[in-house]
């Protein structure tokens, strides 16, 4: 079996309808793996923005970048597997708070710089942002206490530094 | 000039430089009907069911290098044209398709003949819109044309809404289009062109393979250069026919499942393969792990997402394959006839394709040898998908680009008959020769009172064997002769149905029939001539490599003992 990898691409597209469509088609019809995907319009608002994570092979993984530039309305896709980025996700984690583990959660999400955000008699609402793993961290440490209900964002990515993808 | 949308709409296509589109109307195209009603300048040749028009679109575009346009109205229609959609997808051909859809108001409502044309035409075209603006038609439309001929051609979908034909717009003319998303030139890189030129001149056995993109580009005369300075024979793709002269005897004809032994025998054991506008079909390739396995690879394409997609390519040249070859004919050095030549020469004498002794029972392989004869290789030959596509692919020369139309990529039984429509209308100064079988002819027969009505005089060879035949050989040959759903003897007299339609029929039975069959269809030239040639119901395909494997399995005439 060739190697999996995980790959994250920023694709800018022409913000008309059934843009969506068009690559969630691509992705489904041949055989492309989206592991999350993010969307919103960018600063022109005839722009939007697509954080795909992919996973596949190495000729997968091209066969992505290729398939996908190759889409009339995609503007630019810039394949950030190759560069330093900052990478960012937002999570919203309901979870159960009975009275005698609220202190060992609020002390949790102190050390990941997350937030509480909403709180009722049984359940804390945390939220909180990082790079994949740090969302991933958290997660499983909550886990014990109870996991009632996760939103993820899907992850957004950045060059560092000056670079734009624009 | 204020006009409504449908008016626009014709007026963008005749500023595009279209003339003829194939369609049917229904209750939302009825205004694009009414601004086509009384024009001269662009007229619609009316189909009797809408794959007939997008395939006599396909034809169209295929023997004229244009564009070709077809019209369906909403819901039934739009899912009627489906089929020719996916076809010209599959094998890169320019096609415009506009089709009406409910108003935009009753959009995502299940109006009455609303599908969703928009969704289901997405992954069977290059690209598509849904106009829901009028202020956008004249735009649309020359993006459309723009995005099918550009780059690696498709064919693209225009969805109009009824209320946007009926809406006022004040029509001014595009005369460009720039699109952020789409440019299609590349330039080529020359260093990439100089790499394969190393590749050619150390090579000891190289082969050019070349395929549709070397008939899109026009890219036949600097191949042909290539190949005679350098003395590097060629085998063409289904869809590559006509890109050398197949009587140029640097030609090898077809490789592939059905290809020559030759041709087979020398892409195995070539150390370079030079693909040019090719996409490393299955049907090319077999079993690829022991496609070619000794050589290196120089891929040529215009589309960056063939380069690697199932061969790993040693030197790839992005770009247009006419203006890629032409730099690398420059850079190559000249060399001479070499032993590899005369082992591939060889192998050509070898197995020499060979028409079967007629013995009383008619041959198709005959057939189609007369028709090249009798043409020199010089008409249109449209073919349906089956045995009578891989005989006429095999036994006829095809001399020029153009002149050679077939289903490639979706293998569309139904094609041949309306696609030789468009071509015929898109070249009336040359004999068009509709080669079909007894079961896809019957898919779009209906198409005889269109191309009756407009005069147009098609030999359509049936080859009759009374079967599914491509369907049958395989059970003969790989489900031990368990012939399930292929006995298609109950059928028309075909001859009589031509005449019912107001074509010629003819029927031929016996070998020394054909000639005279043939010679009187070529006088008749103001209606299609159809020949129900009744041919061994028996014969099979050879050369034939199963499908997913390799040239060891290669079966070049009927296994014995069958
Ligand atoms: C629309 C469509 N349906 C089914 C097939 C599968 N198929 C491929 S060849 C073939 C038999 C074709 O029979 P016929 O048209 O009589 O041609 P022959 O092979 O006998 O020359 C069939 C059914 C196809 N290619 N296209
Ligand atoms: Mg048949």
């Amino acid at each position: 079996m060739p190697k999996l990898m995980q790959h994250t691409i920023t694709v800018l597209v022409d913000n008309k309808p059934g843009v969506l469509a068009r690559i969630s088609g691509l992705f489904a019809r041949r055989g492309f793996n989206i592991e999350s995907l993010a969307v919103s319009i960018t600063d022109d608002p005839t722009v939007s923005r697509m954080t795909i994570v992919a996973s596949g092979d190495d000729s997968t993984l091209d066969q992505i970048n290729k398939q996908t530039s190759k889409l009339i309305d995609v503007i630019k896709l810039v394949d950030y597997s190759q560069i330093p980025i900052i990478e960012r996700e937002l999570a919203l984690i309901k979870v159960k708070a009975e009275p005698v583990h609220r202190a060992e959660i609020m002390q949790i999400v102190d050390i990941f710089r997350a937030k509480i955000i909403d709180i009722s008699v049984t359940s804390f609402t945390i939220e909180v942002t990082g790079g994949l793993d740090k969302v991933d961290a958290i997660e499983n440490l909550l886990r014990p206490y109870g996991i009632m209900e996760v939103v993820r964002t899907g992850k957004i990515a950045m060059a560092r530094g000056a670079h734009t993808a624009i | 000039m204020k006009m409504n949308g449908a008016n626009a709409l014709i007026q963008s296509l005749v500023d595009q430089g279209v003339d003829m589109v194939f369609g049917i109307p229904g209750g939302v195209m009825i205004p694009i009907y009414d601004a086509l009603y009384g024009r001269e300048d662009l007229k619609n040749m009316l189909m009797r069911h809408e794959q007939g028009a997008g395939h006599a679109a396909d034809g169209y575009a295929r023997a004229t290098g244009k564009v070709g346009v077809c019209f369906a109205t909403s819901g039934p229609g739009a899912t009627n044209l489906v089929t020719g959609l996916a076809n010209a997808h599959m094998d890169s051909i320019p096609v415009l398709a506009v089709t009406g859809q409910v108003r935009t108001t009753s959009l995502g409502k299940d109006a009455f003949q609303e599908a969703d044309t928009f969704g289901i035409t997405m992954p069977v075209t290059k690209h598509n819109f849904l106009v829901s603006d009028v202020n956008d038609v004249p735009r649309t439309i020359a993006e459309a044309m723009y995005i099918a001929q550009t780059g690696r051609p498709g064919p693209v979908l225009v969805d109009v809404p009824m209320d946007v034909s009926l809406a006022e717009v004040d029509y001014q003319p595009i005369t460009e289009v720039k699109m952020r998303s789409y440019s299609p030139h590349i330039d080529i890189d020359e260093a990439m062109v100089e790499q394969a030129a190393a590749l050619i001149n150390e090579a000891k056995r190289p082969v050019l393979y070349v395929g549709g993109g070397v008939i899109t580009s026009g890219a036949n005369e600097e191949l042909t250069r290539l190949s005679e300075k350098t003395h590097i024979l060629v085998t063409n793709t289904l869809l590559g026919k006509g890109a050398i002269s197949e009587y140029h005897p640097h030609s090898l004809g077809m490789l592939g499942m059905h290809g020559t032994a030759y041709a087979n025998h020398a892409v195995n054991e070539c150390d370079l393969l030079i693909a040019v506008g090719a996409r490393f079909d299955d049907r090319v390739t077999g079993k690829l792990a022991a496609f070619a396995q000794r050589a290196k690879v120089i891929h040529i394409d215009i589309d960056p997402a063939e380069i690697d997609k199932t061969v790993q390519t040693t030197v790839p040249v992005l770009g247009d394959c006419k203006e890629a070859l032409a730099m690398l004919v420059e850079k190559v050095q000249p060399r001479e006839e070499t032993d590899w030549n005369k082992k591939i020469m060889q192998w050509k004498r070898e197995f020499a394709l060979q028409c079967p002794a007629n013995e009383g029972a008619l041959q198709p392989q005959c057939v189609i040898a007369k028709i090249s004869d009798m043409t020199k290789g010089e008409a249109i030959v449209v073919t349906d998908v089956g045995q009578n596509q891989m005989f006429s692919a095999l036994y006829y020369s095809t001399t020029k680009p153009r002149r050679w139309l077939s289903s490639g990529g979706l293998g569309t039984m139904g094609y041949g008959f309306p696609a030789s429509i468009g071509a015929q209308v898109g070249r009336p100064d040359l004999p068009v020769f509709c080669i079909c079988g007894d079961g896809g002819f019957q898919m779009t027969l209906q198409e005889l009172a269109a191309a009756v009505e407009h005069k147009l005089p098609i030999k359509i060879i049936l080859l009759n064997n009374q079967y599914l035949g491509m369907v049958r050989q395989w059970q003969e040959l790989f489900w031990n002769g368990r012939y399930s759903g292929v006995d298609i003897s109950v059928q028309p007299d075909f001859k009589m149905l031509a005449e019912a339609y107001g074509a010629e029929g003819m029927r031929v039975k016996h070998p020394d029939e054909v000639d005279g069959a043939l010679a009187r269809a070529m006088e008749i030239n103001d209606r299609p001539t159809l020949i129900d040639f009744q041919i061994n119901p028996q014969e099979n395909v050879f050369p034939m490599i199963p499908a997913g494997q390799s040239i060891e399995e290669m079966m070049v005439n009927r296994p014995k003992g069958s």
